[in-house]
């Protein structure tokens, strides 16, 4: 079969069905269906029933391996009561969205807020479409909807013994005024949702099927390389096109904005290699001589200084630190981190002066379709993005869509023609928004007896929200730099009741760009609190989960998943020879996590982890399985930056370019991990960041228990775990 | 103008000699279950097959390919009919893919690795399999390989299933 397709002017529906189908067409063009107009009919914004009773659910958030597409559609599912066999989904477009009112509300998919921020509307759907469905019936057969009973899609008049199907009643149905009272099902019922159902986007995955953003193929289509300016707040100063214009494939060569150049060629191998072949001059500007180390000491300083926003305050912590019969004290700090997504950074526009349309893998289409308006210079009304499965997200991809603004501006300079822009890994590795860096003092006062008396904790560094959402800073503070560590409540709050507290953040900004990185400022405040706690615990001669406990009776939640680790793990009973155990817990993004993990270290100082346990309490738990699966990956991408994660700034760049320099977790340095999964009720938590959060504390507590070594450095990377 | 064996099927492509197969595979070929992660093979996401071997076609220059080497990918695997090879399948049963860009890497690396081992332990698996996975997905893919070790065992050596 051999058909041209051609991006759509029309609205359409990007769809994972459509996406399977444009595979067997000459070009890999996905997001292309008929006309809406002119297809089945929808129930509602969420459901399309199909009259062979195929369901369309419909997808807002963005599917990055997370299961979020999965479990969205079986929280609609569950609530329409259709088969599952028959469940397909598609992504409405964000200019879909815009034109009706954003009928799909959100589309951020970031903080572990894909299904937990959504779940209320897109069950509300599902339970809508059901009942309009079976009125449809009702209405056919003039009985009371009452009468009717459904059950995978048949509905059913028991009295008569007559029925039909959703395939059949759904035109009729699209027709009725949709219910405004809409009862939800009790989760205890549910037969679809909180099963550990099998995700629905795997079959293409396996074959090479499924075609990510960087697959992208388009009639005409040329691709493009970039390399923007080393070294942040620089700018391009001049290049020499004519050097490379000769070469292969070469279109064309261009400045993209203030700060970068691009190479457009036929394939995009050729315009990478007259990339690196050309000569460009850096205006490096005012960072050029910008290092880790000077933005460490402007960190330190930090750590004493008189002015600090205050995040959570009981007592006076001072004073009763300077009474305390013992003080402890420790300095731990985190550095940048790279996403390091396995997709690179990409996206392919097409503009012309009526419209701008880009496919893009992105964790927010909606930011994405706010920067291609930007760069385009059209109206969001002219402009859509089409969202293709993201080959990791992290967070990257999510509040800043700089290679959505580059390919947008490329493509303005090219009328008419798709432009493919792929990052190299050497430019995603240096222009990321990095995980902020972060330096702590905790010092703490213990009584005769052990009892932690006060506490005083001052985090030194960067803000993520100064850079990335300057708006939602209050007076200057910057809220989510606490995560974790606020005052009890019902998200990110501290698990310990501490009489006299005093934790602060002197905000010191370097010009390395921040970015929200899975798990957030949870990450680095857990290995503050939770290794301090192991010291403090050290200090006062106790067991570190008696410790804890003493200052947990006011957190039950956060209590029962330590209890849960500690019990499985055998906390309390022999390990194996040479196994050593640490603990960590936290709270964020909604859900309570805990792990205990075991390791040993070798006479050489090799660090093996053996095991870890892991609990999760995210109040209902929709898909099990797959939440299994984000705690395992929560442990590769946390132990990931635990052991080896360090982007450091020389010049003003960052010096780590590829995964040579920038090493991740391997299959062979990967433990065992026992999930247990404990909802617990009454709130919904996500699960795909807040894990991240314990594995260091957990690992390095362990680390400590088998060496008496503490690292407050992070990463481990090479320091010395034997000091003999 | 190179002659190229893939999947069983001779390609001619008129391309710079130097340009890895991973971009002829992508870029002249249309084959783009092979992923670019890296360029210096460190990931194995563009892990192929070439005469059985996995290698990083990242890294690997056209012209440095043996006359009439016969080249692997993923879309080559599945058997006639689009049978899914026991190690897709068992990948499959275990929903190993999380965001799944690496995965087409990791069951090429490991189609090789049982072709050559087919009772390989878990340090073998180590060893055989760098392939980076940043969702995580390790202990997936490891029971994955496991169970398809087991898949692939021929069926006098499979021990006797109880009947039902």
């Amino acid at each position: 079969m051999t058909q041209t397709l051609r991006p759509s002017r029309r609205n359409f529906i990007a769809g994972s069905a459509a996406t399977a189908g444009a595979l067997t067409f000459g070009f890999h063009i996905p997001a292309l269906a008929a006309d809406p107009k002119a297809a089945t009919p929808e129930i509602n914004a969420w459901v399309v029933v199909k009259p062979d009773e195929t369901v369309v659910v419909r997808i807002a958030r963005s599917e990055m391996g997370q299961g979020t597409l999965t479990g969205l559609a079986q929280l609609v599912a569950e609530e329409l009561e259709c088969d599952w066999n028959k469940v397909t989904t598609e992504y409405p477009t964000p200019g879909q969205n815009l034109a009706r009112n954003r009928v799909w509300n959100n589309f951020s998919t970031g903080g572990s807020r894909g299904i937990r921020e959504s779940q209320d509307y897109v069950r509300k759907g599902g339970a809508a479409a059901r009942m309009m469905l079976v009125q449809a019936a009702a209405d056919g057969w003039k009985v009371p909807v009452a009468e009717c009973t459904v059950e995978k899609g048949v509905i059913t008049h028991g009295a008569s013994k007559r029925n039909t199907t959703y395939g059949k009643v759904a035109a009729a149905a699209a027709k009725l005024t949709p219910p405004t009272d809409i009862p939800l099902k009790d989760p205890k019922t549910w037969t679809i949702a909180g099963k550990p159902l099998k995700r629905l986007d795997t079959a293409d995955k396996l074959t090479g099927k499924q075609i990510y953003g960087i697959d992208l193929k388009m009639p005409n289509m040329l691709n493009a390389a970039i390399k923007d300016c080393p070294v942040f707040g620089g700018k391009v100063k001049s290049f020499d096109a004519a050097k490379v214009e000769k070469m292969p494939g070469v279109k064309k060569v261009l400045q993209v904005g203030d700060s970068a150049v691009a190479v457009v060629a036929a394939t995009w191998w050729q315009a990478k290699k007259a990339l690196d072949a050309l000569p460009i001059v850096w205006d490096e500007g005012p960072n050029a001589t910008a290092s880790s180390a000077a933005f460490a000491a402007v960190m330190k300083e930090g750590l004493d200084a008189p002015e600090a926003f205050v995040g959570n305050q009981v007592g006076d912590a001072k004073a009763a630190i300077a009474g305390a019969v013992k003080k402890v004290e420790a300095v731990y700090s985190t550095p940048h981190q790279n996403h390091a997504t396995m997709e690179p950074m990409n996206a392919t526009a097409i503009y012309t002066p009526e419209k701008c349309e880009v496919w893009t893998p992105t964790q927010n289409g909606e930011a994405a379709l706010a920067a291609a308006a930007e760069a385009s210079g059209l109206p969001p009304a002219k402009c859509d993005v089409y969202k293709l499965l993201l080959g990791g997200g992290f967070g990257r991809r999510g509040a800043v869509h700089d290679w959505v603004r580059q390919v947008v501006t490329i493509a303005k300079l090219m009328p008419g023609t798709p432009i493919k822009l792929i990052w190299s890994r050497e430019e995603d590795m240096t222009h990321g928004r990095y995980h902020p860096v972060m330096q702590c003092k905790l010092v703490g006062g213990l009584d005769a007896q052990g009892n932690l008396v006060g506490m005083t904790m001052r985090l030194s560094g960067q803000s993520i929200l100064a850079a990335v959402a300057p708006a939602a800073l209050q007076n200057g503070k910057d809220p989510a730099t606490f995560q974790g560590l606020n005052p009890p409540g019902p998200e990110a709050s501290i698990g310990y009741t501490v009489p006299n507290l005093l934790i602060d953040h002197a905000m010191r900004n370097p010009h390395v760009p921040p970015g929200f990185w899975r798990g957030v400022n949870l990450n680095q405040n857990t290995i503050f609190l939770e290794c301090f706690m192991d010291e403090l615990a050290n200090a006062a001669g106790q067991d570190p989960l008696e410790f804890r406990r003493k200052l947990m009776a006011n957190s039950p939640k956060h209590l029962a998943v330590l209890n849960a680790v500690a019990e499985k793990a055998g906390w309390g009973k022999p390990a194996p020879a040479g196994v050593f155990r640490g603990l960590a817990q936290t709270m964020g993004f909604g859900s309570y996590v805990a792990a205990c993990a075991e390791v040993s270290v070798s006479d050489k100082g090799a660090l093996k982890i053996h095991r870890i346990v892991a609990a999760t309490d995210p109040g209902h738990a929709v898909n099990p399985q797959q939440i299994n699966a984000q705690v395992e990956g929560s442990f590769v991408y946390g132990l990931s930056a635990a052991l080896y994660g360090e982007c450091t700034v020389k010049n003003g760049r960052i010096e780590q370019e590829n995964f040579d320099s920038y090493p991740v977790m391997h299959m062979e340095d990967m433990p065992v991990v026992e999930t247990i999964l404990m909802p617990s009720g009454g709130f919904w938590g996500g699960v795909g960041e807040p894990t991240i959060a314990v594995a260091a504390p957990a690992v390095l507590n362990a680390i400590y228990a088998a060496t008496k070594v503490r690292i407050r450095q992070l990463p481990v990377k090479d320091q010395k775990l034997r000091t003999a | 103008m190179a002659r190229l064996n893939i999947n069983g099927k001779v390609h001619n492509v008129d391309v710079d000699p130097e340009t890895p197969l991973l971009w002829v595979l992508r870029e002249q070929v249309g084959l783009t279950g092979t992923k670019y992660g890296c360029g210096i093979a460190q990931c194995g996401a563009c892990t192929v097959h070439i005469d059985g071997q996995a290698t990083r076609s990242c890294a690997m220059p056209i012209a440095g390919l043996a006359e009439g080497a016969k080249i692997r990918t993923i879309e080559g695997l599945a058997g006639k009919g689009g049978e899914l090879h026991p190690v897709q399948k068992a990948w499959a049963e275990l929903d190993v893919p999380q965001c799944g860009y690496c995965q087409t890497g990791m069951i090429m690396a490991t189609v090789a690795l049982l072709d050559q081992n087919p009772t390989a332990n878990d340090d073998d698996i180590n060893t055989a399999i760098t392939n980076i996975c940043r969702c995580g997905t390790f202990n997936r893919v490891r029971a994955g390989i496991k169970l398809a070790a087991q898949n692939l065992k021929p069926a006098a050596a499979q021990p006797a299933k109880k009947r039902a």
